[in-house]
């Protein structure tokens, strides 16, 4: 992998805020105690085996998800019911899914305008100059007119992060981005994201690329059984990690 | 593989020719072998469905065609032995399958009616002509507009009580704005003299009925206590509500307002174009029928079951509980009768049920009745489509800011309403056939106009029934594989590149 992300400037602003917060699916207790504070300008990896509740924890800091105990602030804003603090949030807070969500009946540019313009009452133009700056920096302006079903998984992932991205949002939530990826495909995704930690995004991921996590990320969360068991620097994470459940799952999945 | 034998080695130094096809599979001949004749049993098979298929063709083109009576004053012409269809009858009696009884001179309106329903609707239905936006605002405003006035006449009693009533309805809509503008907590907050005032004049309104004193009948003139009472009251609600909206702050709340005038002046545009007198003779709705009351009745219920499906299809489908059980006890009453009650139930009991003096008419009780039984089914079949829609889309859309209904309109209904289209279409196919059903609360469809005909004793004959069951089957026929056809190519058009 290419060097490390440098020079990122963590401020000592609180971006995201969880306390105390637990999460149920009718009888099961899938997210216990969660506490996590993060910084403006962090780059958060978050792993763990499957059905640890990772994914359910970032779905949780846009309201996908509603948490029934504690409290999660994401930019000063509380989430609880109220409608209108969720838009607020999700308006700030971009989101990349495993399986890409593009919108299918619209073409790509259709997809990056839609949000931009019926949530941020943009003009059209404005918002379609935006998008075309995001395809760029994406690397497929080429591909704006075709429909999410005409480009290949690499492109879609790509296609989605633009999407989120012409909300400007101020974090970015992926959701094991690379997952449904062929492996050829998974190295232009990463690419994409790495610009984008460069450039300063907040970004929280779940990911099981431990490549991306060691280049990218300043903090790993590793997470079991709905709690959170440990976090720390890439570097000590990987190279010595101090519980025995992170031991073996880095045994599994560092071969 | 290791188990296999290690093949020799292999190196092609020269392309294998490209061939043409062999005979089977190009040209007629070709088809024919491959399609009907590909072995002995099928062969067969095609010969005997072939001459079974010649055999009917022949029996009904000579019926209809070769010993048909094509000229004729009465039924004199067709009572021969051996003739076939009675087509004389059917030109003599078309203007009446056409209109009903509607009065001869006044057809022409009819006529226009249809003229300018085409003129619309040919354009909104081509893809490529432009437009649309004003195109359906003609056609879903203005058109129902000019149909009403030009087939009754218009000049409707609009009577004092009926715009104090529009008052209300408007002034009780803007008691709720806040909460449009607002959302639904902060909505009651700032509204919540507007509402105890709007309740109590509803609590008014409904106790005047009841109470019924015809001193106070006496004192207001011709209008009601109770109306009286709740405008004063529910008026006062709404202003409070557009006061609530002037005050604040924010665009959505000047736009919820801008609409709500827009609403009210339409409204009231409405009504005093309705009471208008445009020197029309009046013809009441008795006198439609033929193919004007099925089209009437079809074009009605197809126009409101579609938003109405929708609606009811969200409601069932929705997390608010009261929302949720009112759609399906509203879906699964309507289904589980037939359309023959619910005609019944409109035509003769639902006056049992109305303030006396309120009187609908016949045919629009039958359109409610249609259009509501209708939207049962087409929420059904938008269920389906929801259902189709992968949960990502929502999320996705949800994840962007988009509101709940900005998610539904422009992310998930047009990817499910197309998915749905076979089942809308076959919904619109079957309530234009069952429109015939309406000839039992006495209104006359096509249908039963070409029964009507074919009893008249100056034309019957053996042949005169089946002359008008055939010619009116081809009538429903064509507006039904029309409907098909193009929902065909709709979604033949909306399928490019969309695959997921």
């Amino acid at each position: 992998m290419a060097e490390a992300v440098k020079n990122v400037h963590v401020s000592d602003e609180i971006a995201i805020q969880i306390i105390a917060m637990n999460k149920w699916y009718g009888e099961f207790h899938v997210l216990r105690d969660i506490n996590l504070t993060v910084y403006r300008g962090e780059r958060i990896v978050i792993c763990g085996p499957s059905g640890s509740g990772k994914s359910t924890l970032i779905r949780c800091i846009n309201r996908l998800e509603e948490h029934q105990k504690g409290d999660i602030l994401v930019d000063g804003i509380p989430l609880t019911n109220d409608l209108k603090k969720i838009d607020e949030v999700r308006r700030e807070v971009g989101m990349v899914f495993q399986h890409f969500n593009l919108f299918p009946h619209l073409t790509v540019l259709e997809n990056l305008t839609l949000a931009p313009i019926w949530v941020r009452k943009m003009p059209k133009k404005d918002a379609e100059a935006a998008a075309m700056k995001y395809l760029e920096r994406v690397k497929i302006p080429e591909q704006a007119k075709k429909y999410p079903g005409q480009l290949s998984g690499g492109q879609q992932q790509r296609v989605a992060i633009a999407r989120s991205l012409c909300m400007n949002p101020k974090i970015m939530l992926f959701d094991e981005p690379t997952s449904a990826l062929d492996p050829e495909m998974i190295k232009e995704v990463l690419e994409v994201m790495v610009d984008l930690a460069q450039s300063g995004m907040t970004m929280l991921c779940v990911t099981h690329e431990m490549g991306f996590a060691r280049q990218v990320a300043n903090r790993v969360i590793f997470m079991d059984q709905g709690q959170i068991i440990e976090q720390n620097s890439p570097k000590e994470f990987f190279e010595n990690p101090k519980s025995e459940r992170t031991k073996l799952f880095l045994s599994q999945i560092l071969h | 593989m290791s188990n296999a034998p290690e093949t020799s080695a292999y190196l092609r130094t020269e392309d294998a020719p490209l061939l043409p096809a062999p005979i089977s599979m190009v040209g007629i001949q070709g088809w024919i072998i491959a399609n009907l004749f590909p072995t002995v049993g099928n062969g067969i098979v095609s010969i005997l469905a072939g001459a079974f298929l010649v055999w009917i063709g022949w029996g009904v083109l000579d019926w209809a065609l070769f010993s048909a009576v094509w000229s004729g004053e009465n039924r004199e012409v067709c009572a021969v032995e051996g003739a076939g269809a009675c087509w004389p009858f059917v030109y003599s009696r078309f203007a009446q399958w056409i209109y009903g009884f509607y009065p001869i001179d006044q057809r022409w309106r009819v006529n226009i009616c249809f003229l300018v329903g085409a003129a619309a609707l040919i354009p909104m239905l081509m893809p490529s002509m432009p437009h649309k936006k004003w195109n359906a605002l003609f056609l879903l405003i203005a058109y129902p507009l000019i149909t009403l006035i030009l087939l009754t006449g218009g000049h409707f009693t609009m009577s004092a009580s009926a715009f104090l009533n529009a008052f209300i309805i408007l002034a009780l809509v803007a008691t709720f704005l806040p909460l449009v503008a607002f959302g639904i907590e902060e909505g009651i907050q700032s509204n919540r003299i507007g509402f105890g005032l709007a309740g109590f004049g509803i609590l008014v309104w409904l106790a005047s009925f009841v109470i019924g004193s015809s001193i106070w009948h006496s004192a207001l003139g011709s209008f009601s206590p109770g109306s009286v009472g709740a405008a004063i009251f529910i008026g006062a609600g709404g202003l409070l509500g557009i006061g609530q909206l002037r005050g604040a702050d924010n665009a959505s709340g000047q736009a919820v307002l801008r609409n709500w005038l827009i609403a009210g002046a339409v409204v009231f545009g409405l009504m005093l174009i309705l009471k208008m007198d445009f020197g029309l003779q009046e013809v009441e709705t008795s006198q439609w029928g033929g193919l004007l009351v099925t089209l009437v009745v079809a074009i009605t219920g197809i126009v409101a079951s579609l938003p109405l499906g929708i609606l009811l299809a969200l409601g069932r489908r929705s997390k608010m509980p009261i929302v949720k059980t009112f759609s399906v006890i509203f879906i699964e009453a309507w289904r589980g009768v037939p359309l023959i009650t619910v005609l019944f139930m409109a035509s003769v009991m639902l006056p049992l049920f109305l303030p006396e003096g309120v009187n609908f008419d016949k045919l629009m009780r039958a359109l409610i009745g249609v259009a509501l039984f209708s939207s049962a089914y087409m929420a059904e079949v938008v269920r389906g489509g929801l259902q189709a829609i992968p949960k990502g889309q929502y999320e996705a859309a949800q994840a962007l800011g988009l509101s709940y209904w900005k998610v539904m309109s422009l992310i998930v209904l047009p990817q499910a309403l197309k998915i749905v289209i076979p089942g809308i279409v076959n919904s619109f196919i079957s309530l234009f056939k069952d429109t015939t059903l309406v000839s039992i609360v006495g209104l006359f469809d096509l249908l039963q106009i070409a029964t009507t005909t074919s009893n008249d004793a100056k034309w019957a004959s053996p042949q005169t029934g089946s002359t008008a069951y055939f010619s009116a089957a081809l009538m429903f026929w064509i507006f039904c594989f029309g409907m098909s056809r193009y929902s065909l190519f709709i979604e033949r058009r909306l399928n490019t590149g969309h695959k997921r």
